[in-house]
């Protein structure tokens, strides 16, 4: 029944969708970890994945550039299609995937290198720049995007791993803003965060919705609230709800929602 | 074996001080050992711990200061005249002293009477040939004033060893007896026990101190004595190294220089084997080789790094060198003229730093976070990209400590070079050259007929010092590195 | 080529996933030739085990078998007799012996020709050896007797294809017409081969019989250092890490005694072996060449082994364990000793008899402090005098062989390899079954 309401959506305005994704399995060995997802993601919007630790929205994004590769248990069945296309097909490979559908991660990872190193990095890996001056101009872009330029833009010699939290977490944006992906996928991105520093990658994630679609798994659902157009309910591995933020968050249909954003559960 | 006795009876007397101490504490609680304050084996313990340690220190310190007085107390007895002119007061005490192990083996076999050793008029002549036919090794004759010497040697040392056994009996009894006195209900039996072996574990964890200044005085001293026979900047900076076989010094060069050069050139040629296979391998089984393969393979690779370094050493001589000399010989390439060259001992020593390299260098890659890993993969990098560019920067400083770690032991490794590596000391760089190193030569001029107080023995003192600081240092550096390496992930 | 710093077109419009592009291919491929650096590596290194394992193995092997002459012998009361009133007595041995062969020979219709000499060079001293026999047996005159008698390890090498009729140069040794009469015997079957137990059993022979050399002795002496080294390793290996892990606090003395066994640990073993000779040799006036020397040094040696090992072991019991004990009222020293030390036992034998492993194995000290050269008397004559008779040690025996001229004793050196290496094996199964049987999961 759950499963009519979200069908009713798909297909509404295919223009827009960026993901279709239908009857999602992921399997950690023997651990049926999502069940039956059925979603879709649009373009230059911001999408919410909320629901209580452990409910599977984190192993969802993952799947949708392929990053549960790198985990040998893991198992992904059922129909992811970017633009169209499936992503688990044989035939794709998931470097070229994951440089159109780029990730920041719950912690600042940035690389052990220079800041200039770090947005260079995936413009040289994938060959987007033909000369200096190109890539210089690639990585002023980038940083500008992360709203981090005016920052660091005295010390790009410096090392990465120097920057407070913020600052980090904004500097990988922007190290995936550089490689010009379709779609930026942010797991939980501030958790690691204090509150000044949320706010402005908050802030700056709005802003990237102008260019990208963007999704992202929070634990607060209140920056669900602040961020994002549509959000997504998991609940047990399950895709409970799925509608406007708006809708969500002030007319929840579904029992579970109301009780996770009443804070009775999660 | 008068030691091993004295060890028994003091253990002995240890062993009837517990299980009297253990009554005594029982009786004086009139058989209730609640009353005690300890258990009553503590009591026994109390009593065995101050039997044996006094009685044992004062042993150990007996038997490292004898030899000391004993020879300072004979070589009085040398006069100046009776060292020969191209020869040292050092070289007649060691005469003393075979001569002194000759009468104790002609009176072990019957030559001669006790009475007759000691006998100080004895015609030294009438010794010598009794000497001669109770085998015991006299190579020439007998001098006066050595044969007085080598008397006196003996008699002070048999006296000192029978006051030592006493000193040692007599305080093994005393510390028991003032155990035994101590064991009253209410002594603290327990706390002075634990007191004691507190020190006793103290004592053990000192000797790591003392095994390094054992290390540092052992080779200073002699290596001061070297200096003052040979001059530092001739050892030091000379290019030339061709000791003399008489023993006597004089015609001996001995720069170290070549040594070195050889030193270094072999440990560069088996880092250039062991670094890029052993960190490929550390790569692979880290990064690719799924945990079946890992599991195979690892272990495999290890076994190499528990073969004893003679078995590489024979590899080297018997079976590499042969195999590189059929290539690269007069038959083949023309480039080598024996089996034992640089090459030979460098590849085997590099086959044996694979493991070294591979294992250290997997435990600081797995030490790399997953999360840098995961970021770059999700920019889209291919997993070798990631590796190349993420992982092993983050690991480079871990990895360079690995190598100077595995620097050091090829710089200190010495079988595969003795057997592998040939003999001749040479500045050259045809890596197909005959060369040896640092420690080869140590080997040599310790194992020879050279006696110790020749510089021909006495440079391998400062071979060994040379060593010592060169390795410690590459240690000490590589240490500091892996440690603040580890300490930058946890 | 991807860490170029600019390359490839402009930003190239992001196609089909479905299609790889021309620079995903090329990265891919670039991909699968770094995963095959990585199997080559390994494979290198696994080519090197096996390559040293089959020459070990390979050379190792001639080691462990003999060839022996058998030749059925009768000596009459009356022979025996007249042997012993001549002048040249061996000779006359040598004579009958010579005979009984040529006897048996015939019996088994072989031709052959032979004099004393060529017997000599192939069995060696055959007179003097029966007439030990027969000076020691005399009962056993007018007996049929069956001699085995040990060819010279030429003749072995010969037999085995080490040494070829092209290959061998005369000397006072073998000539090559000897190898006829070995043709001969093969074809009487008068020479067989079998295990050489001599060789496992027996002390090193002089530099001219490489045929006698055995390993038994320094097996003896090597078993010698090993229970020095077990005897005072192991306990003040323990000691010294119940201190550094249970008791010692954060000062600068502990800091001095850890910063010395890492660095101990590193220190090249013949530098050990340097402090042996210059402390226990020369200042302290021990007998060269004895296995307690040879233990001490090497206790010295595997002592930091033995402490990292067993301060990881002592890590690994649970703090929760020495909680409980301490909250019954047990004694810091009674907690170590009846709960923490009893669960860490199996982690310390099993570093223990690894660090023995590495004992065992270690020859370069030995060298310096004279456990090397022509010093097995054969056994010693007790247990204690075991410690401090002059012996040799297994791998210092192996470079005693590996170092003399004669390449006959190559063989012994590989057999002696294989021998230690057997012992090293043992060693790491048990304590790999100690660990497997013990280890302890909390």
């Amino acid at each position: 029944m759950m499963k009519d309401n979200i069908d009713t959506k798909v297909g509404v305005d295919a223009m827009e969708t960026k993901f279709n994704c239908r009857d999602v399995q992921v399997y950690y060995a023997d651990n049926h970890a999502i069940k039956d997802v059925n979603v879709d993601i649009l373009d230059k919007t911001v999408t919410a994945f909320i629901g209580p630790s452990g409910c599977g929205k984190s192993t969802f994004l993952r799947s949708l550039n392929r990053m549960n590769d790198t985990i040998p248990i893991c198992r992904v069945e059922g129909d992811i299609l970017l633009d169209g296309e499936d992503i688990n097909d044989a035939k794709v490979d998931p470097v070229q995937l994951r440089a159109k559908v780029g990730m920041v991660f719950q912690k600042p990872n940035p690389f052990p290198k220079s800041i200039y190193d770090n947005i260079a990095y995936g413009p040289r890996i994938h060959g987007l720049a033909r000369n200096k001056a190109e890539l210089d101009e690639i990585v002023e872009k980038s940083l500008r995007r992360g709203a981090i330029w005016d920052e660091v833009k005295d010390r790009l010699d410096a090392p990465g791993t120097g920057l407070s939290g913020g600052q980090q977490q904004r500097l990988c944006i922007a190290r995936a803003v550089a490689t010009e992906p379709e779609v930026l996928l942010m797991d939980e991105p501030c958790s690691a965060l204090d509150p000044i520093a949320t706010a402005q990658v908050e802030e700056l994630i709005d802003e990237l919705k102008a260019n990208y679609s963007v999704v992202i798994v929070t634990h607060s659902m209140q920056q669900a609230a602040r961020v994002s157009q549509k959000t997504a309910f998991f609940h047990l591995g399950n895709l409970v709800e799925y509608d406007d933020t708006n809708e969500i968050f002030t007319n929840p249909r579904d029992q579970r929602t109301e009780s996770y954003i009443t804070g009775r559960i999660g | 074996m008068p030691v091993f006795w004295l060890i028994l009876i003091v253990l002995a007397i240890a062993a009837a001080g517990f299980v009297v101490g253990r009554s005594r504490a029982l009786s004086s609680a009139e058989g209730d050992a609640r009353k005690l304050h300890s258990l009553p084996s503590f009591y026994g313990n109390n009593v065995v711990i101050k039997a044996i340690v006094p009685a044992f220190l004062v042993m150990i310190v007996w038997l490292l200061a004898q030899p000391l007085v004993v020879a300072s107390s004979v070589s009085g007895l040398i006069p100046e005249s009776a060292i020969p002119d191209n020869s040292s007061r050092g070289l007649v005490m060691a005469e003393v002293r075979r001569a002194a192990d000759g009468l104790d083996a002609a009176v072990a076999s019957g030559g001669m009477t006790e009475d007759f050793a000691r006998n100080a008029r004895a015609d030294f002549n009438d010794v010598t040939e009794r000497l001669q036919e109770a085998g015991a090794i006299v190579t020439s004759q007998v001098t006066q004033p050595v044969l007085r010497a080598a008397q006196r040697f003996r008699v002070l040392n048999a006296t000192g060893k029978t006051l030592m056994s006493g000193a040692v009996i007599a305080l093994s009894i005393l510390g028991a007896l003032w155990g035994i006195r101590e064991t009253k209900a209410e002594f603290r039996a327990r706390n002075t026990v634990e007191t004691s072996i507190r020190m006793l574990l103290i004592a053990a964890a000192s000797i790591a101190i003392l095994t390094t200044v054992g290390i540092v005085l052992s080779l200073v001293f002699n290596t001061v004595e070297f200096f003052r026979l040979y001059p530092a900047s001739d050892f030091f900076f000379g290019t030339t190294w061709s000791p003399s076989f008489s023993g006597r010094g004089g015609s001996s060069e001995l720069g170290v220089l070549p040594l070195l050069w050889g030193t270094f050139y072999i440990s560069i040629v088996a880092l250039l084997v062991a670094v890029p296979i052993g960190l490929f391998s550390a790569i692979y089984l880290s990064e690719y080789a799924s945990s079946r393969v890992r599991s195979v393979a690892k272990p495999m690779l290890e076994v190499l790094a528990g073969i004893p370094t003679i078995v590489y050493g024979l590899f080297a001589l018997l079976t590499v060198g042969p195999l590189l000399l059929s290539v690269f010989g007069p038959n083949g390439l023309g480039w080598m003229q024996a089996g034992t060259a640089v090459m030979t001992a460098g590849l085997v020593m590099g086959i044996m730093l694979i493991p070294f390299v591979s294992s250290l260098s997997d435990d600081i890659i797995n030490a790399v976070p997953q999360s840098m890993r995961d970021g770059s993969y999700g920019l889209g990098a291919t997993q070798s990209e990631t590796i190349r560019q993420v992982v092993l920067p983050a690991a480079l400083p871990g990895i360079v400590g690995a190598i100077l770690l595995a620097s050091s032991r090829a710089i200190g490794e010495t079988m595969i070079v003795v057997l592998g590596a040939g003999a001749a000391a040479k500045l050259d760089l045809n890596p197909f050259e005959a060369m040896t190193t640092v420690t080869a030569k140590i080997v040599s001029q310790l194992t020879g007929d050279a006696d110790f107080a020749s510089p021909e023995a006495l440079v391998a003192f400062a071979l060994g010092m040379t060593l010592f600081v060169i390795t410690l240092g590459l240690n000490v550096f590589a240490l500091y590195i892996v440690r603040k390496y580890r300490e930058q992930y946890e | 080529m991807t860490d170029a710093t600019v390359q490839g077109g402009a930003p190239a419009p992001r196609g089909s996933i479905h299609s790889i592009d021309a620079r995903t291919a090329k990265r891919n491929r670039a991909e699968k030739r770094f995963r095959t650096y990585g199997k080559i590596a390994i494979g290198i290194g696994l080519f090197f085990l096996v390559v040293l394992f089959a020459s070990i193995i390979r050379s190792g092997a001639p080691a462990f078998t003999r060839t022996v002459v058998d030749v059925p012998f009768t000596l009459t009361q009356t022979q025996y007799e007249e042997a012993e009133g001549t002048l040249f007595k061996t000779k006359a041995y040598s004579d009958f012996f010579i005979a009984a062969l040529d006897n048996q020979l015939r019996e088994q219709g072989v031709e052959a020709e032979f004099d004393a000499d060529t017997i000599e060079r192939l069995l060696g001293k055959v007179g003097s050896t029966i007439r030990e026999y027969y000076r020691a047996n005399e009962n056993q005159l007018g007996e049929e007797v069956s001699f085995s008698l040990a060819t010279s390890s030429r003749v072995d090498g010969y037999l085995t294809g080490r040494v070829t009729r092209e290959s061998m140069t005369d000397s006072r040794f073998l000539m090559a017409a000897d190898l006829d009469l070995v043709d001969r015997l093969v074809e009487g079957e008068i020479i067989t081969s079998e295990f050489n137990w001599p060789f496992i059993t027996g002390a090193d022979s002089g530099v001219d019989n490489p045929g006698g050399a055995g390993i038994g002795a320094s097996v003896v002496g090597s078993f010698f250092m090993m229970l020095v080294v077990l005897f005072l390793s192991l306990p003040i290996g323990v000691a010294a890490s119940i201190y550094l892990e249970e008791f010692a606090v954060q000062n600068r003395f502990t800091d001095l005694i850890e910063v010395n066994i890492s660095n101990l640990a590193a220190v090249p073993s013949i530098v050990f072996g340097i402090l042996g000779l210059a402390v226990f040799i020369q200042f302290m006036h021990l007998p060269q060449s004895a296995p307690l020397v040879g233990g001490l040094v090497l206790t010295l040696m595997t002592l930091p082994t033995i402490i990292i090992s067993t301060r990881a072991s002592l890590k690994a019991v649970p703090p929760s364990i020495r909680e409980a004990a301490l909250g019954i009222g047990a004694s810091k020293m009674q907690t170590v000793f009846h709960h923490v030390l009893p669960l860490a036992m199996p982690g310390i034998l099993t570093g223990t008899i690894i660090g023995l492993a590495q004992a065992l194995g270690e020859t370069a000290p030995l060298l310096l402090i004279g456990m090397v050269g022509f010093v097995a008397r054969g056994y010693p004559d007790g247990f204690l005098q075991g410690f401090v008779e002059p012996n040799s040690a297994m791998p210092a025996q192996i470079y005693t062989w590996a170092a003399r001229a004669d390449v006959a004793f190559y063989d012994k050196a590989w057999g002696g390899i294989i021998i230690l290496l057997i012992f090293l094996m043992i060693m790491n199964i048990v304590a790999v079954v100690l660990r497997r049987r013990f280890e302890r999961r909390w």
